[in-house]
């Protein structure tokens, strides 16, 4: 598996450390509640298709990457920095 | 037997061999099983179940009988394809899973006792009585079974790994092969063309056809050439592409066989395009005891009798269903060896030859105990038996699918080959050419090759031209023949023994899904993983089923396409080279003292530094407690993780991800800081230090210093992309040392260009100090509880600096100390390392739950709120001495109340380090129990079944030393 | 019909024509007490433990495609009770009983076989967490012994002692655990369910879960609907998206596990040996292959295959934990879809759905709790009260945080169990 990371070019996945979900970008609010909370450190759509997730990567740049793929066929169609997206 | 002018190179040298201890002679090119053939050697295996006799099948590397053992010692190399083995001079090879011998095997009564040993018959018996499985009925089984053996002797030989990259892998390098690497080449794309053979050309070496107006052979040649001269092709023989994955990744297998050299290398090959152009393997009939030694493959006949001047027969005889195999009778004949028949079931079958052609026959069974004799046909006339020493049968050709497989494709039945074909698309940005394709004749098979290479090409903008040379363009003409009706068992599987009536067994009972049907009778599981027989097993299922055969399916193809040695794949990993060594500067010099050194991570700590006159680690470990309470002990303490921090936000940085608060830090001091994940739990502990307006060095501990560096990363770039801060792991730019003890001072004072006090160095200060010139970062803190420092210096420095510190301490009274006398150190402290914060711990298990600011928000914050995170019924962290100050502790230990058993029912807790306190006299521990400080002054019972060890300890502060600290701060 | 030695003996007179199908193939009735949707390894013991253990017969297992076909047909086959945190401890306890006494009560040989499983340590702090490990595995009644290096260089004289990049510092022995024949696990109770009365349907997908006001009803499938009052979900691999079907949205995430096998060998590895720095653990099968495998590849997917860098990493935990199967040959590998959960332990709950029961999560653990789990469940759905040895596998503890059972102390990321 490659991924194309936006600042090194394609790498190799043995670059790259796989931390979940790219819902862990959208952290609640430190009072958002108990239901919030445990949505959004355990609860995962988790789809049979495409999906956005996060990786980083370790053994270049250090870039934080979200990276939009298809988990049935392993296609990867984005990598985007994950700063990029939040700011 | 071997033909005068015959086979591709005429002035082989004679090389000699032994095969069962018999010493033969072969020819350079020869396999191993050409080489038998020659010398008339037909028996050559075992079949796994039935222990029948077996010959060679194949000319490739789907063989599933002449497997043998080479090599001796660690070199025992088993299970290795004698149709693949090349020659050498010397080659020792010996026949595998047959006692006494090859010829008498005594387990061949497995086949007598057959009838009772049908598909699955084990998962009917050996239940009773209970017992007997371990003790009687496997180990029975378990000798029986498996084919070669190891050495058990630790590997000597090298084995490599490389990546490689390029445009354009073409797998496969006959016809089709050659024309898509060519024509891609020529075009100025980078390509890279694996052959699993030793020579190129496929099936052009074996045949006798022209191309372009010359031999086949000659015509490999000088492509072959033409691609050497390339500069943007690499080729590769004796390399197996055995898998494909995402992105365009392939392993291949390269065998070198250097002597000297490595074995066996493993590519990992990166392409944009690959060309699948692996051909097609001829597929056998399942007519009644169609595996006697001698009944071969008819295309593996042409491979042996043209490539390497071997015929497999003096009177040989075909059985086919397809005109293709009419060429072995024909290049025979050409070649002088007699020809019986050519029994073909088809009854509108066309003559190519001279030789007696049996239309619509069958062969209904064969005779011959170790080769066969005879065979038996069933013709339109009757029964007649030929006389024949080596029949060649064809059932037609399967094109090779199985790395479109390889991910998740399913292959596509096509009429007019009667096999599967490559599904659409299969694997991303690969084609597939030649008859791996489907196409059927050399014409059509260098056209296609041409053609996808000029596509690829295309697709790369570069701009091909298809030039493709003549040759036979005969169509390709079969009947479907799967299974010959007749008495006695029928072999799909040859290795595995899998024949006719076991598919239809399982069929009967009701393993109808061909998967079901696979695992139950072990149908393709063998050695060539069902290249030679799935087909026509899924034919007899779909017929017992009443299903089609597209219907019924195929089994999953899965990596690898040919089995690849662990040594090679795991190339590397052998003795230290599994994970890197990380050494500290001082670790010269703690070798030289004769420290053992011991694992930390992938660090190397000294463990202890031995005396002469110290028998025990405990001797050592003790002495170097006294140091530190004593006088001054020096450690290094390098391995810690530091990240240095900078920036405008990094205090608001900091905040966000300690749960303590580093923005209300004064310059130069130091603050312990405790880190949680955002589960709540915590991560990990360490000081940082804030040596500038917006500067911070923080250390982790050496275990978790990547996590945390990944973590802070991650926090940094996802989360609080707003704060303006940045970091960069130096651990390695600095050598830190411990200094502790009461001397501590006296020994810094005693090298520091500047003399320092406890004014301007309270504890928990730090700064920067000058050491000979050299800039140094002091800092005061301590793991000890000691008056101590840690001081760091460019690396470069670090060897000189732990010498000089070790001997400045040497002539105060103390010197260096090592892990274990660091650990008791930091357990008389009741600091807490990785042994407590193991993952499953909070602040409030800590009893730091005061640390967890609720006043600002962190990492972690909200999540250790959550209830069961606080409740008094968690294990939290204990001190524990024994009552009898003898008492032995154990790490490990559960703990229990006074006189409860030691049942789970009634686990109250555990222990998580223990040591020796020699400062105290007795053995103390730290461990969590359940509601730990509303319990200090208990007994409690340490039980420990591991080490068989019972002590009763009094519950205490986890703080066993010096519980104010004083001796720290002054 | 009942299996034995002398019914093969009869069977191989008289042609093997005497064979009945092991299980039926019924078409799928209007209506059922209860239907398991999955025809896994759990699915099946479910179904049997719950015709045996609470007569309740009128039970269809749905499966999508051929029963046995996902993870309890493609693992590594290794059954122990190893484990350290309670929730965990007893759960597995009762499982190992029930696998201790399988095969009799099946009448079908799942070879089951104690040879010893073998988890080594490589510093000292961890021969002690495999002494506390130990230490649970005794409380709880099952067995453990704590291993000297020479006593472990005696079990298994093939590992590198002398070079290996981790030495060896003792090793924690579970003699009771061991490896069973995976396939032969879930056609047993598929016989057992079946002969039970249990309609085991294959390749019928269940496309929907109808559910009325918070009440189960039935469910649709591509057989046409079904009408039932309990639903039983045991879809490891694919639990998110049956869930979904029924509006959850579960803490889980899939990931693929590989795991390999060689040619066949004569035998040399003496039970389960586990090599805790490489994340790589290896056995023999009985007939000869080596079978190992390794950590998850990482990366959620349902693909049902992996990558090379795994790949390689196993191999290469196994040319430094034991040099000399360097030669062995890796005949097949296969990847197989791991329901990750937040602490790396399962669920076996009730949903807040009437009728509707949960099981799932097992991460790559889940073969040699096919039995408990199933027994665990049964009870479940038959009593509406939970089983107590799985009465800590809610859903609701990671809401609160009481009773993670977070063996590896990797926290709430689900990849790192």
């Amino acid at each position: 598996m490659r991924l194309n990371c936006p600042i090194c070019g394609e790498r190799d996945r043995r670059e790259f450390y796989y931390k979940g979900d790219a819902v862990e970008l959208d952290r609640p609010d430190p009072n958002a509640g108990s239901e919030a909370w445990d949505d959004y450190l355990h609860n995962r759509d988790n789809p049979a298709g495409e999906t956005r997730d996060l990786w980083h990567h370790e053994s270049g740049c250090g870039a934080w990457l979200v990276v939009t793929r298809n988990t049935l066929t392993h296609e990867v169609l984005r990598c985007e920095l994950a700063g990029a997206n939040t700011q | 037997m071997r033909i005068a002018g015959k086979g591709l190179n005429p002035n082989a040298k004679p090389l000699t061999f032994t095969f069962d201890g018999r010493t033969y002679t072969g020819l350079e090119g020869d396999t191993l099983a050409s080489a038998l053939l020659a010398n008339g050697v037909r028996l050559v295996g075992r079949s796994f179940k039935y222990h029948r006799p077996r010959g060679i099948l194949t000319a490739g590397s789907e063989e599933p009988n002449a497997l043998v053992t080479t090599g001796e010692g660690p070199a025992q190399d088993p299970n290795q394809r004698a149709t693949t083995l090349e020659l050498y001079d010397g080659l020792v090879a010996r026949s595998q899973n047959a006692w006494p011998s090859l010829k008498y095997d005594a387990m061949a009564i497995n086949d007598i006792a057959s009838p009772f040993l049908s598909a699955g018959f084990y998962y009917k018996t050996f239940m009773w009585p209970q017992s007997f499985w371990e003790k009687l009925y496997e180990p029975i089984i378990r000798r029986a079974a498996g084919l070669g053996a190891l050495s058990g002797q630790a590997n000597e030989d090298l084995y490599e790994k490389v990546f490689a990259h390029c445009d354009v892998l073409v797998i496969g390098a006959g016809p089709s092969g050659i024309m898509a690497a060519l024509t891609a080449a020529r075009a100025g794309a980078d390509v890279i063309l694996a052959d699993e053979s030793s020579e190129y050309g496929g099936r052009l070496l074996s045949e006798t056809f022209d191309v372009g107006g010359q031999p086949g052979a000659n015509w490999v040649a000088d492509q072959i050439a033409e691609l050497a001269a390339m500069d943007n092709v690499r080729l590769m023989s004796r390399t197996t592409v055995t898998g494909a994955y995402d992105q365009g990744t392939f392993g291949a297998l390269e065998q070198l066989n250097a002597r000297g050299g490595p074995k066996e290398c493993f590519w990992r090959i990166v392409c944009k395009h690959s060309v699948l152009c692996a051909g097609a393997l001829e597929r056998p009939i399942a007519f009644p005891n169609n595996d006697r030694p001698g009944i071969m493959m008819a295309s593996a006949v042409r491979s042996y009798l043209n490539r390497c001047g071997v015929a497999p027969g003096r009177t040989v005889s075909v059985f086919c269903n397809n005109d293709d195999a009419h060429r072995t009778a024909v290049d025979l004949i050409d070649a002088g060896v007699d020809v019986a028949a050519v029994i073909d079931s088809r009854t509108d079958a066309p003559t190519m030859g001279q030789y007696r052609l049996i239309k619509g026959g069958r062969v209904i069974g064969t005779k011959g105990r170790h080769r066969v004799t005879h065979v038996s046909v069933s013709t339109a006339e009757g029964i007649e038996h030929i006389s024949t020493d080596c029949l060649a049968m064809s059932g037609g050709w399967n094109p090779t699918v199985h790395l479109t497989c390889h991910m998740n494709g399913r292959p596509d039945w096509n009429d007019a080959v009667l096999s599967f074909v490559p599904g659409e698309n299969a694997v991303p940005n690969m084609s597939v050419a030649g008859s791996a394709a489907g196409h059927m004749s050399t014409l059509a098979c260098l056209t296609s090759g041409a053609e996808i290479g000029a596509d690829v090409a295309r697709g790369l903008c570069l701009s091909p031209k298809v030039v493709v040379p003549t040759a036979e363009d005969a169509p390709y003409r079969i009947e479907a023949l799967w299974q010959v009706e007749g008495k006695g068992r029928k072999w799909l599987d040859f290795q595995n023994d899998v024949h006719v009536k076991d598919v239809q067994l399982a069929a009967q009972e009701n393993f109808r899904s061909v998967e079901h049907m696979k695992r139950y009778t072990t149908q393709g599981m063998a050695t060539d993983q069902g290249k030679n027989s799935n087909v026509q097993a899924l034919a007899v299922l779909a017929d017992a089923t009443g299903r089609g055969i597209p219907d019924t399916g195929t089994t999953t193809f899965r990596p690898p396409y040919v089995p690849v040695s662990i040594g090679a794949m795991g190339a590397g990993g052998q003795g230290k080279g599994f994970a890197p060594e990380r050494l500290t500067t001082s670790h010269q010099a703690s070798v030289d003292r004769g420290a053992p050194m011991i694992e930390a991570g992938l660090w190397y700590r000294p463990s202890y530094f031995p005396k002469p006159t110290e028998t025990t680690w405990l001797d050592s470990c003790n002495r170097e407690v006294g140091y530190v309470r004593n006088a001054v002990g020096v450690c290094d303490v390098s391995t810690l993780g530091k990240i240095d921090i900078q920036g405008p936000d990094a205090a608001a940085f900091l905040d966000f991800v300690y749960c303590n608060t580093f923005s209300t830090l004064k310059e130069n001091r130091v603050r312990y800081g405790l880190m949680l994940r955002e589960d709540g739990h915590v991560m990990d502990d360490g000081t940082t230090a804030r040596i500038g307006p917006n500067h911070y060095v923080m250390t982790t501990t050496t275990a978790a210093a990547g996590q945390v560096m990944t973590h802070l990363e991650w926090v940094a770039q996802a989360l609080r992309p707003d704060l303006n801060v940045r970091f960069a792991s130096v651990t390695e730019h600095w050598a830190q040392f411990a200094i502790a003890g009461s001397k501590a001072r006296e020994l810094l004072n005693t090298m520091l260009d500047d003399p320092i006090d406890d004014d301007q160095w309270p504890f928990m200060s730090c700064g920067v100090v000058s050491l000979g010139g050299v800039s140094a970062r002091l800092f005061r803190i301590s793991f000890s509880g000691e008056h101590a420092y840690e001081l760091a210096v460019p690396a470069r420095f670090g060897a000189s600096l732990f010498r000089q510190l070790v001997a400045q301490a040497e002539g105060m009274g103390g010197g260096a100390y090592g892990m274990e006398a660091l650990n008791v150190l930091r357990i008389e402290k009741g600091f807490i390392t990785h042994a407590e914060i193991h993952g499953r711990i909070t602040a409030f298990d800590l009893g730091l739950d005061r640390l967890v600011s609720q006043k600002k928000d962190c990492i972690g914050n909200a999540a250790s709120r959550r209830e069961g995170l606080l409740a008094p019924q968690r294990e939290q962290l204990v001190g524990l001495k024994p009552v009898d100050k003898a008492g032995k502790m154990t790490a490990g230990a559960h703990l229990f109340g006074n006189g409860a058993d030691a049942v789970s029912a009634n686990d109250q807790g555990y222990v998580t380090s223990v040591c020796f306190s020699p400062t105290l006299g007795h053995s103390i521990g730290m461990g969590f129990l359940i509601d730990g400080p509303n319990r200090i002054g208990e007994r409690i019972q340490l039980v420990d079944h591991m080490r068989d060890v019972q002590t009763l300890c009094e519950v205490c502060s986890p703080v066993f030393f010096d519980p104010d600290g004083g001796r720290a701060r002054g | 019909m009942g299996y034995s030695a002398l019914k093969i003996i009869k069977e191989g007179l008289f042609g093997q024509r005497g064979w009945k199908p092991v299980w039926r193939d019924p078409e799928p009735k209007s209506e059922y007490d209860v239907i398991v949707i999955g025809g896994g390894g759990h699915g099946l013991s479910t179904a049997y433990y719950l015709a045996k253990e609470h007569g309740i017969t009128n039970v269809a297992v749905l499966e999508k495609g051929y029963i046995g076909g996902g993870n309890v047909g493609r693992n590594t086959t290794i059954v122990r009770a190893n484990y350290m945190l309670p929730g965990n401890s007893e759960f597995y306890s009762h499982s190992l009983k029930l696998w201790e006494n399988m095969e009799q009560d099946l009448n079908y040989n799942t070879m089951m076989s104690q040879r010893g499983v073998m988890m080594l340590c490589h510093s000292d702090g961890q021969r002690d967490m495999f002494a506390r490990r130990g230490n649970a595995m005794v409380n709880q009644g099952d067995d453990a012994e704590l291993l000297t290096p020479e006593q472990v260089r005696a079990e298994a004289p093939m590992i590198d002692f002398d070079n290996v990049r981790f030495p060896i510092y003792g090793g924690l022995m579970h003699r009771r655990g061991g490896t069973a024949r995976h396939d032969a696990v879930a056609w047993g109770y598929a016989r057992g369910a079946d002969q039970r009365g249990v309609d085991i349907i294959q390749n019928c997908e269940v496309t929907g879960i109808d559910i009325e006001g918070g009440v189960v009803k039935g469910v649709q499938t591509t057989r046409g609907a079904i009408r039932t009052k309990k639903v039983a979900i045991v879809v490891a691999g694919r639990s998110s998206l049956v869930g979904a079907m029924a509006g959850l949205r579960l803490p889980i995430e899939s990931h693929v596990l590989q795991a390999f096998v060689s040619e066949g060998l004569k035998p040399l590895m003496p039970g389960v040996i586990s090599f805790g720095m490489g994340h790589f653990y290896i056995s023999q099968s009985d007939k000869g292959g080596l079978v190992f495998g390794g950590d998850i590849d990482f990366y959620k997917s349902y693909a049902a295959r992996g990558n090379l860098p795994m790949k390689e990493h196993v191999m290469e935990a196994a040319m430094t934990l034991m040099p000399s199967i360097a030669k062995a040959k890796v005949l097949r590998s296969w990847g197989g879809v791991m329901d990750m959960s937040p602490d790396g332990s399962p669920i076996i709950d009730k949903t807040d759905t009437q009728g509707l029961f949960l099981n799932c999560g097992w991460c790559y653990g889940g073969f040699k709790a096919v039995p408990g789990s199933g027994f665990s469940y049964a009870h479940l759905i038959a009593t509406g009260t939970h089983h107590a040895p799985a009465a800590r596998f809610l859903m609701n503890r990671f809401r609160s945080g009481a009773v993670l059972m977070d063996e590896e102390g990797t926290g709430s990321q689900h990849n790192l169990h």
